[in-house]
């Protein structure tokens, strides 16, 4: 169970380290981890006297500061408005593809995800676009897409979005425009890179020397405990319980 | 002038056949006009969710009565996936016109400006417009040289959505859901679902108006108390989460999807 609760804190920390800098993030609907991640970045930017972070949850009530409807998002990640966001996928690829449509032949696919959601447009516009998918398998991470929901590089238009980073259960991969690929950044303990090597049906360029994924130090781990999770129960109480209750 | 009918009589608005557009699941959706539509066994309807739809788009396609699904995506959120939303796409008895969300608003804000087409940044690259083939990329006429998508306007024959309340002369709160008035401009007709009905005018100071959709959109109005049940109306009631997971188990084979419905509908008519 502590395991658990170190595996999503060690998750939750990297996406914060990810996320510096940036003034203002949106998180989809129903993404704990994703938003935890941003509260943290946010207090400890406050702490450390460092600039606000604005934060967009999808879906909430109490995180969204948008007053002209559902557009509003999308027309400001246009305006340049939004550094950073979130995508997963049902699969996603070497070349940074992302699906979330299906597997196998549409439209009669053989497994059937939700949709695209804002994905094809989001990808193009927001700079810092991260990757975030827990399971690591051959079956998420293939050599090509099903369904290409969005792309990650189109030489044949400008545009100032695309993937930054690609973060798993067991690793951080950098993304590379200029190669158009991944590159395997760090290990989260317990695992190796022969383990990632396995687990990863894609080809990606792997260093001489793995680092292993800091865990949160004792002051990251105190915000997280504490403030973080009070943050979270308003929108995700069943996720902010787990944690308190592992602790 | 908007008419003050009976949920039934708001319901038979809705023929076989039409173009109908929902919202979203957290902007108020018209749950009790749904089970009416399905008991009345409108068919044949091409569904428009703005951008996305969860319970209300699985009731929808499970009962038969989509031919056509025009979506972003179809989800019960926590609760997971559609379940008659995928059994209906592995058995191919849906028209699917997968969609990104701002192209969906895209389409109905070119309905609402009365032109045939909208621009929109992004989506180049996507297999949506292999899909899509009414989605063209074409040369920009103006400005800066390059690639650009444009959607064709979407005009629902319906709009239907539920909010908290109407006043007498049909004006709707529909606070800061913008969407909602999007929806409605693009539509030929709106029927709206209210929770009550207010004395009071909803046009009467810039503060209130502010929020409100005016009867000029709104066709037909028809109170349904806790008519978004079981997802949630915005600063009314939360969702019934239990309720929508027993719903996401159930509708897991078509015997238990049938059982779900039957007793949503009795549901619907004791509260009636």
């Amino acid at each position: 169970m502590s395991s658990e609760r170190e595996r999503r804190e060690i998750l939750i920390a990297t996406i914060a380290d990810l996320l510096d800098g940036i003034r203002h993030v949106a998180v989809g609907a129903s993404s704990p981890i994703p938003a935890a991640g941003a509260m943290l970045l946010r207090a400890r930017n406050e702490r450390d006297g460092k600039p606000p972070v604005r934060i967009s949850i999808l879906g909430s009530q109490a995180h969204n500061f948008f007053t002209n409807g559902g557009i509003e998002l999308f027309d400001c990640a246009a305006q340049g408005r939004v550094d950073a966001f979130f995508l997963g996928g049902g699969q996603i690829d070497g070349e940074g593809n992302i699906n979330l449509v299906g597997t196998g032949d549409y439209p009669r696919t053989d497994v059937r995800w939700p949709g695209s959601f804002g994905s094809a447009y989001l990808y193009h516009l927001i700079p810092r676009v991260i990757l975030f998918r827990e399971e690591h398998s051959p079956r998420v991470f293939v050599p090509k897409v099903d369904f290409v929901s969005a792309r990650a590089i189109t030489p044949e238009v400008p545009r100032r979005g695309g993937p930054y980073a690609l973060l798993t259960n067991m690793a951080l991969f950098d993304f590379d425009r200029e190669a158009g690929g991944f590159a395997l950044r760090s290990v989260h303990p317990p695992f190796t890179p022969a383990d990632i090597r396995d687990n990863t049906g894609f080809s990606y360029a792997e260093p001489e020397v793995v680092r292993e994924t800091p865990r949160p130090d004792p002051a990251t781990l105190a915000l997280l405990r504490g403030r973080i999770l009070d943050d979270l129960a308003e929108t995700y109480p069943a996720f902010a319980r787990t944690m308190k209750q592992a602790a | 002038m908007t008419e003050i009918v009976a949920l039934e009589a708001l319901a038979a608005r809705v023929a076989s056949g039409l173009t109908l557009a929902v919202p979203v699941d957290r902007s108020g959706v018209a749950m009790a006009a749904t089970a009416a539509l399905i008991d009345a066994g409108v068919d044949n309807l091409h569904l428009v969710c703005v951008p996305i739809s969860g319970m209300q788009a699985d009731l929808l396609i499970g009962a038969g009565a989509i031919a056509t699904l025009e979506t972003s995506a179809i989800s019960l959120g926590e609760a997971g996936g559609a379940p008659r939303f995928g059994a209906a796409v592995r058995a191919g008895s849906l028209t699917l016109r997968d969609a990104t969300c701002p192209a969906i608003h895209a389409g109905l804000m070119a309905a609402q400006h009365g032109v045939p087409f909208m621009p929109i940044a992004g989506i180049i690259g996507s297999d949506l417009l292999e899909v899509r083939p009414d989605w063209k990329v074409i040369d920009s006429p103006v400005g800066e040289a390059r690639k650009v998508v444009v959607v064709p306007a979407i005009t629902p024959d319906v709009a239907l959505f539920h909010a908290p309340e109407a006043d007498r002369a049909g004006n709707v709160r529909i606070g800061r859901l913008r969407e909602l008035a999007t929806m409605a401009y693009a539509a030929k007709r709106t029927l709206v679902t209210v929770e009550r009905i207010v004395d009071r005018n909803l046009l009467e100071t810039e503060d209130s108006a502010a929020g409100v959709l005016p009867s000029l959109y709104v066709d037909s109005i028809a109170v349904a108390a806790r008519g978004a049940w079981p997802l949630a109306l915005w600063d009314e009631y939360p969702a019934d989460e239990a309720e929508i997971a027993r719903y996401a188990a159930m509708a897991r084979s078509e015997e238990g999807f049938r059982a779900y419905l039957s007793t949503f509908l009795a549901h619907r008519k004791q509260v009636a």
